[in-house]
């Protein structure tokens, strides 16, 4: 259970993580500066279990991996749009960030309610509201690349079976 | 029912005779590219693969050219990663300053993408060398990792837009930049959101190979996995010069299917401005007239070709950079700098008040060499607008082509480039 930290459409990865800061790849140092053109608050405040809930098109523009691994290192628990940009989704499955897709509950969900959310159903439940949404389901060859554990594991398994 | 280029290059690398789209295919690659950001985390996940060698070093490519020359200690020693692996795998292609240039400029000039081609990249602009008839999508670090170790990568086989411009006439200065901000404008920012864009129609066939990059490049503003123009007379000739190997040219078949098919009528579309903070933004260059900006940027994967220095000397030639702008110029690659001297026209842009830099994305990812501070406004040939993109989250850029940009270099705000050529 955490707290949502609500955006808006067209979130772009240099917002997610500035250009500034990709003079180094740590994902500690990332996390301290990850929303910052957006909310400079997120990184001071942000929590374990957080969620960040944004509209269309999450992670447009640049292909920076930085961006996810700084919210997986922020150790936000998920992030929940209404849609993502290509590369972003890849990426974030890629290095196990889990990222949901589910409009209704970007709609029912507010800045500041406590959402908790069901990884392996897709269950999205908002706390404060008593409300449930369910998030679409990853298509089969993502769930075969959640269950290897990202692409590197499962690039290594399948070499393994070669 | 027949493909189109994006599908018959995709079936082709992935040993099928034929894919359709939604399909997930395995396919082989031609390239794998990364740069001095992407690149030190795509090695650090390339190790954790326990593999000792890239899958071939003729078909891997690094090239430092974000914050190059190194822009601070940081940066210097993600360069110096980048550096070592290049050493220790041997690779082809690898470029040290000097020779190095903008990634998106510097590999179709070099021969490295062909027609045909499959290409992942770890750079979001990779949907640039489509512009050559090549399959090329961006990627990110651990993609990319994974494809220097395999040499193949799983693609979801996109569904084509067809984007059609009817018309050999353009207006005066309207080019491949003005085209692409045009119909990002239309479709949005997410309208091409993991589709093919195809570019094709008698206004494309009239397209030089410069503009055709420029349209390719920013397929990705409007969330496409690619953009694509069919090989022509004009691509053959580009290539064939440059090409060290085979390639194949493949065309879509005339009953090949596509989720939509827009038309434009080319000489309709006038010089566009894309305002803060989307590149959906435009608007005519007419109804940007009058903003006043402090720097102008002329350059990037985007506009740092030849023809881009082209049209910004012969604006500039004889005339001042107004005494409030910063006019920064990057040429894209070494080549087209030296092109640029020999013609004159670095001379030119020098003598006019501007800056001329060695090859760098520099500013345009808000990386150096002209950062903006707290509510300051750029005019660039670049590809982004976002907030904070090229400095202090509290700056704004406003993107256009090249023409815009050097004749608002001269008179200190936005301004349709007849203003500045006919008057002085």
């Amino acid at each position: 259970m955490g707290k949502a930290w609500k955006f808006g459409h067209d979130i772009d990865t240099d917002v997610i993580i500035p250009a500034r800061y990709l003079n180094r790849f740590e994902p500690e140092f990332l996390a301290d500066h990850c929303m910052e053109d957006a909310d400079v608050s997120f990184a001071k405040e942000v929590q374990a279990g957080d969620i960040i809930v944004g509209g269309k098109n999450f992670g447009c523009g640049s292909s920076r991996e930085h961006a996810p691994i700084a919210i997986k290192a922020a150790k936000v628990k998920a992030v929940i749009a209404e849609s993502y940009a290509r590369i972003f989704y890849r990426n974030a499955l890629n290095i196990g960030m889990p990222i949901l897709e589910c409009p209704e509950a970007v709609a029912g969900i507010e800045n500041g309610d406590q959402v908790d959310v069901e990884l392996i159903t897709g269950q999205i439940k908002n706390l404060t509201k008593g409300t449930t949404f369910q998030a679409r389901p990853f298509p089969s060859f993502m769930q075969d690349l959640i269950k290897a554990g990202g692409l590197i594991s499962y690039v290594k398994e399948n070499r393994k079976n070669a | 029912m027949g493909m189109t280029i994006s599908e018959k290059i995709l079936a082709a690398h992935a040993g099928l005779d034929r894919v359709v789209p939604g399909e997930i295919v395995n396919a082989k690659l031609d390239l794998v590219l990364a740069n001095d950001v992407t690149g030190p985390v795509a090695i650090q996940e390339f190790a954790k693969l326990g593999i000792h060698s890239v899958f071939d070093k003729e078909k891997v490519a690094m090239v430092p050219d974000h914050f190059t020359p190194n822009k601070d200690i940081a940066s210097a020693e993600q360069s110096k990663i980048l550096r070592n692996f290049a050493k220790e795998q041997n690779l082809k292609y690898y470029w040290e300053a000097g020779r190095v240039g903008i990634e998106h400029c510097l590999l179709p000039e070099q021969g490295v993408v062909l027609p045909g081609d499959l290409i992942i990249g770890a750079d979001s602009h990779t949907c640039t060398y489509g512009a050559l008839g090549a399959f090329a999508t961006g990627v990110g670090s651990t993609d990319c990792a994974a494809g220097m170790a395999t040499g193949e990568a799983w693609f979801r086989v996109p569904e084509s837009l067809k984007f059609v411009f009817n018309g050999s006439k353009f207006q005066p200065w309207v080019g491949g930049k003005d085209l692409i901000l045009y119909i990002i404008g239309k479709i949005g920012v997410d309208g091409a959101r993991y589709k093919a864009m195809e570019f094709t129609g008698e206004g494309i066939k009239n397209l030089s190979m410069d503009n055709r990059l420029t349209m390719c490049n920013m397929a990705i503003e409007a969330g496409a996995k690619a953009g694509i123009i069919e090989p022509d007379e004009i691509t053959l000739e580009y290539v064939k010069t440059r090409a060290q190997r085979d390639f194949s040219v493949y065309i879509s078949d005339p009953d090949a299917s596509y989720e939509k098919v827009f038309e434009f009528n080319t000489i309709d579309i006038p010089l566009q401005v894309a305002f803060p903070h989307l590149p959906e933004n435009t608007k005519s260059v007419d109804e940007a007239s009058g903003i006043k900006v402090d720097q102008v940027v002329i350059g990037s994967c985007t506009n740092g070709r030849l023809e881009d220095l082209k049209i910004t000397a012969e604006i500039l030639k004889g005339k001042k950079v107004h005494p409030e702008i910063r006019c920064l110029i990057f040429p894209g690659t070494r080549d087209i700098y030296l092109e640029a001297l020999r013609r004159g026209w670095i001379e030119t842009m020098i003598e006019a008040g501007a800056s001329v830099s060695t090859p760098t994305c520099g500013p345009c990812l808000g990386g150096h060499m002209g950062i903006l501070a707290k509510g300051e406004r750029a005019l660039s040939t670049t590809n982004r607008n976002f907030v904070g993109r090229m400095g202090h989250p509290q700056s704004e850029v406003y993107l256009c082509n090249p023409a815009v940009a050097a004749a608002s270099a001269v008179r200190g705000e936005i301004v349709h480039p007849r203003e500045v050529v006919n008057h002085g």
